[in-house]
């Protein structure tokens, strides 16, 4: 007995020690997973008395909005709180539409330099149509968590290079697998769209300055045979999804081998989902409306830093801009010190239809609201500025029947805050995404967590 | 009259030799600012509050000063001005970054690539950027001798540097040192260190022969020695470093390797100046306040190398809490532009005083690069390096409407917005002469960028010579 109960305080021993030891690793900076699987609690949840800025409806002071079944149930001033509900006080607090982040690499890298295991962006190769973002988005990034907990409850995640990159998809920063994350699985193509280069690399001016002056007219040659390549793709995969429709219809007719990258294509080249054209310039962006234009296919820039010069182009053609560019130095040494911070407001004064996009890699996504906030800095109003990180990606990316903004029917994708949502300065209180309350831990919360108090 | 060539010869000769340091600097400028909202950076925020510069000094800080004959008035009515913001990580107007080929190349000195014409300067100001920390890479365990300048856009380079600043150094710890994500070319041997390993013992035998070289003056001095040894441009900076007179700057990520260094500094009795980038400087708060060294970080900035995978934006806070003075940089033309918002951000991570986050990038830094006697706060008797903003600088819709270095406008958004029609008639009168037409003939030649890469946050991409 005494032997036994020896045994037993043995084992205790030891399994506090194992304890401490796990509870020490999980503490430590190695990420565990644990924050990443923190998916959010369902429930009925109402937030009362809280300013409700709608975005697409006027600012609702003093209300009450109601999430259910993942979908906001009510809003205005005369709601009542169901039984069963879980009440937030929303004194003080500011509710918003989650905002949308349209042109990442979100869950496509983990550590750009020195981790090549961690990144996904470019496959090999000049054609890849079925690259499909969704199938490299990794749900367990620890960006996604940092991302969502200052207020970004969606991103369009999309792999680059090459000519035709692949296939971007549009999710929700929630989800222990992609289906659940996935909004749009497959929602554009994003096409690496032939620019004029006059300098060393593809679409750059590497070294332009060492290099003799450049043939500019040449430049523009290469580019124009790389768009009339492109062409051909489309040409071909028309003509490849005709073949194979014929033989359905006609078994009598030649078999046409599979081929999954023309496959891919039958969307597009029919104009039924855009394709991302990433350009910069005038020259080029022109030529990207045109390419739009003799394709017949729907089309949206990203980037854009000269798009408010191609106005009237874009506006003919229903083409609209994801503005990457506020965080990016003015290419030309003469360019106004402003020039890229202005571009948004440009945009709005030409009535292009437009988003505010970090174009980040997914790490820095979260600086979203300050992307916005400077242009609101430069020119864009501040309501127009709060749009274009919310109703206007949404608009763009065909989701705005589904979120955007916050109005009855729509996925409870929202942001409760202490200020102003684009304010550095401003706490994010709650975020839920489609109607799950959200931990606000992240990566860096738990490193917080795990040092903050060693003396 | 023989006497007089004499001297005025002597004079020349010294100029000459001595450059910049002893170049007559420009008396300042004066100016009275009106009615603004002052965030001081040390005594709190002034409501209604007026501050006059004379010859380049803060000389009063009150209410209904009137401005002394001649001196120009800025009304800053519903406005907020603070110090000029100080970046204690850049590379701006530097035509060279890394001199990466030995391990040791203290000899090496920025003062020598500067280039007082670069447009990321103007831009800077236009971000409220007035003094920077301008530093070597991080290519080598010991790199070369930094340059503290102010941004006096429009004046020759001598005028940039801070006459009193003390000097510097750059040390590297980590990735870059290492070259881990650089492979030697086919034929070439890989450059010593390695490993983490290595770094160490690279700094510890450049400081054991600095030593002996220390040595061997000290004796010549005190006349044991006869012949004088010969001059030794590697080590004669790491004399000054030991004899505490060179501030050391120090590049790294993880926290053992900071710590490491720490331990290097107190082996050799010096003290470090600055943890550069220290994104896990929260993982050492204590020993680094122990050791009394800042450290200059991004706020926020995170994963984009492995070494960066660790950082978390309540570093500022946690070092702040536990004494250590901590700076925000920029390392980048970029990201220099708004600083400002950067320094907000640690008011929500933690719950660093609004005060305490904009000394992060004024008294802080300056206090770091060691002129902080001079600038950093708006105090009587301080440098007139100021920033007019138009509305809390804190604020995402805020933005810089004028710069001022010592009491001269250095950037005023009215007058840069005033003068874009004629640069732009200028630039399509260029454009037309015969010289500036494209070799293809037809289609305007594409200007150069004014830089080749969008100021990246480390310079691990512009390590072999100069940038990209």
């Amino acid at each position: 007995m005494k032997a036994k109960g020896k045994m037993q305080k043995a084992r205790i021993a030891i399994a506090l020690c194992l304890s401490i030891i796990v509870g020490s690793l999980s503490a430590s900076a190695q990420s565990d997973g644990s924050e990443q699987n923190k998916t959010g609690t369902p429930g009925t949840f109402a937030i009362v008395g809280a300013r409700i800025v709608t975005v697409t409806g006027a600012v609702i002071e003093n209300g009450t909005i109601l999430i259910r079944d993942g979908k906001i149930a009510a809003i205005g001033t005369n709601v009542s709180v169901p039984s069963g509900a879980e009440r937030i006080d929303g004194k003080g607090l500011s509710v918003y539409p989650g905002m949308i982040d349209a042109a990442t690499n979100m869950g496509l890298t983990e550590i750009g330099q020195g981790a090549n295991a961690t990144v996904d962006i470019s496959e090999v190769g000049t054609m890849n149509a079925n690259a499909r973002a969704i199938k490299g988005i990794n749900p367990h990034t620890s960006h996604i968590n940092v991302t969502r907990v200052n207020g970004i409850t969606t991103v369009l995640s999309h792999p680059t290079g090459g000519l035709i990159s692949g296939q971007s998809a549009i999710i929700n920063l929630n989800g222990a697998t992609q289906d659940e994350m996935a909004v749009v699985a497959d929602n554009a193509l994003v096409i690496n769209f032939p620019r004029v280069a006059t300098g060393g690399g593809f679409g750059g001016f590497a070294f332009a300055q060492q290099a003799a002056a450049p043939d500019v007219n040449a430049a523009v040659r290469r580019r124009d045979e790389q768009v009339e390549e492109l062409k051909k793709i489309f040409r071909d995969a028309e003509a490849y999804l005709k073949a194979r429709e014929a033989r359905q219809k006609d078994p009598s007719l030649p078999l046409v081998g599979i081929d999954l990258k023309m496959e891919a294509m039958a969307p597009y080249v029919r104009g039924q989902r855009p394709v991302l054209l990433p350009v910069q310039r005038e020259r080029d962006i022109r030529a990207a409306v045109k390419f739009a234009e003799d394709m017949k296919v729907k089309a949206i820039i990203v980037g854009g830093q000269d798009a408010w010069k191609v106005a009237d182009d874009l506006k003919r053609n229903n083409i609209a801009v994801i503005y990457t560019n506020i965080y990016s130095l003015p290419v030309q040494m003469d360019d106004p010190y402003d020039y890229l911070f202005e571009v948004p407001s440009k945009l709005q004064q030409a009535g292009v239809k437009f988003a505010i996009s970090t174009g980040n890699d997914g790490s820095e996504s979260r600086d979203l609201p300050y992307h916005a906030g400077l242009a609101g800095a430069y020119g864009l109003s501040k309501e127009e500025a709060l749009k274009s990180v919310t109703i206007y990606p949404a608009e763009i990316l065909g989701i705005a029947d589904r979120m955007g903004s916050l109005e009855v029917g729509k996925v409870a994708n929202v942001v409760v805050t202490d200020g102003d949502l684009l304010d550095p300065r401003t706490n994010v209180k709650y975020v839920f995404i489609n109607g799950r309350k959200l931990p606000l831990t992240s990566r860096h919360t738990q490193l917080f967590d795990s040092f903050k108090d060693r003396k | 009259m023989k006497k007089i060539t004499a001297f005025l010869v002597l004079n020349i000769l010294l100029l000459g030799s001595l450059g910049g340091s002893v170049s007559a600097q420009a008396a300042g400028g004066s100016v009275l600012i009106k009615n603004a909202t002052v965030m001081t950076a040390i005594r709190g925020t002034l409501e209604a509050t007026d501050i006059l510069v004379q010859n380049g000094k803060i000389t009063r800080i009150g209410k209904n000063l009137s401005a002394p004959a001649g001196v120009r008035t800025i009304d800053a009515t519903g406005k907020f001005v603070t110090p000029g913001i100080i970046d204690c990580h850049s590379h701006t107007m530097m035509d060279a970054v890394n001199e990466g080929s030995f391990s040791v190349t203290s000899m090496t000195r920025i003062r020598d690539v500067l280039n007082p014409k670069d447009i990321a300067i103007y831009r800077g100001l236009a971000g409220g950027v007035t003094a920077a920390n301008l530093l070597h890479g991080s290519a080598n365990s010991i790199g070369g001798q930094n340059s503290s300048v102010k941004f006096k856009w429009g004046k020759p380079v001598e005028d940039f540097l801070i006459p009193d600043a003390p000097p510097g150094i750059k040390f590297a710890m980590g990735e870059n040192v290492k070259r881990s994500n650089f492979q030697p070319q086919g034929g070439v041997q890989p450059r010593y260190p390695r490993t983490r390993m290595g770094v160490v013992e690279v700094m510890r035998d450049a400081f054991l022969r600095a030593k002996d070289y220390k040595q061997s003056w000290d004796d010549f001095r005190a006349k044991k020695t006869k012949v004088p040894p010969r001059r030794d441009l590697e080590l004669e900076p790491l004399v000054e470093i030991l004899e505490g007179k060179r501030l050391v700057h120090a590049h790294g990520y993880r926290s053992d390797e900071h710590l490491n260094l720490l331990r290097i500094a107190d082996e050799f009795g010096f003290k470090v100046a600055t943890l550069q980038h220290g994104l896990e400087g929260y993982k050492i708060a204590p020993e680094i306040a122990k050791h009394g060294a800042g450290v200059s970080i991004f706020t926020d900035s995170w994963s984009y190398k492995l070494e960066a995978y660790d950082n978390t934006p309540y570093n500022a806070y946690i070092m702040w809490k536990a004494g250590v003075n901590v700076s925000i940089n920029s390392d980048s033309n970029e990201r220099m532009r708004r600083l400002n918002l950067d320094a907000a951000k640690v008011m929500k991570y933690g719950g660093v005083p609004e005060e305490e986050a904009l000394k992060m990038i004024t008294l802080n830094p300056a206090i770091q690069m060691g002129i902080g006697k001079r600038t950093g706060s708006i105090e009587v008797g301080k440098d007139g390096d100021l920033v007019i903003w138009n509305m809390h600088p804190f604020s995402p819709y805020s933005r810089v409407e004028m710069t001022l270095i010592e009491g001269d406008v250095y950037f005023d958004r009215a007058g840069d917005i005033a003068r874009r029609a004629e640069l732009a008639r200028e630039r399509e009168a260029l454009e037309r002469l015969e010289q500036n037409r494209p070799a293809g003939a037809g289609a305007a030649a594409p200007r150069p960028p004014s830089q080749f890469e969008n100021g990246h946050l480390d310079d691990a991409d512009h390590i072999d010579g100069g940038k990209r």
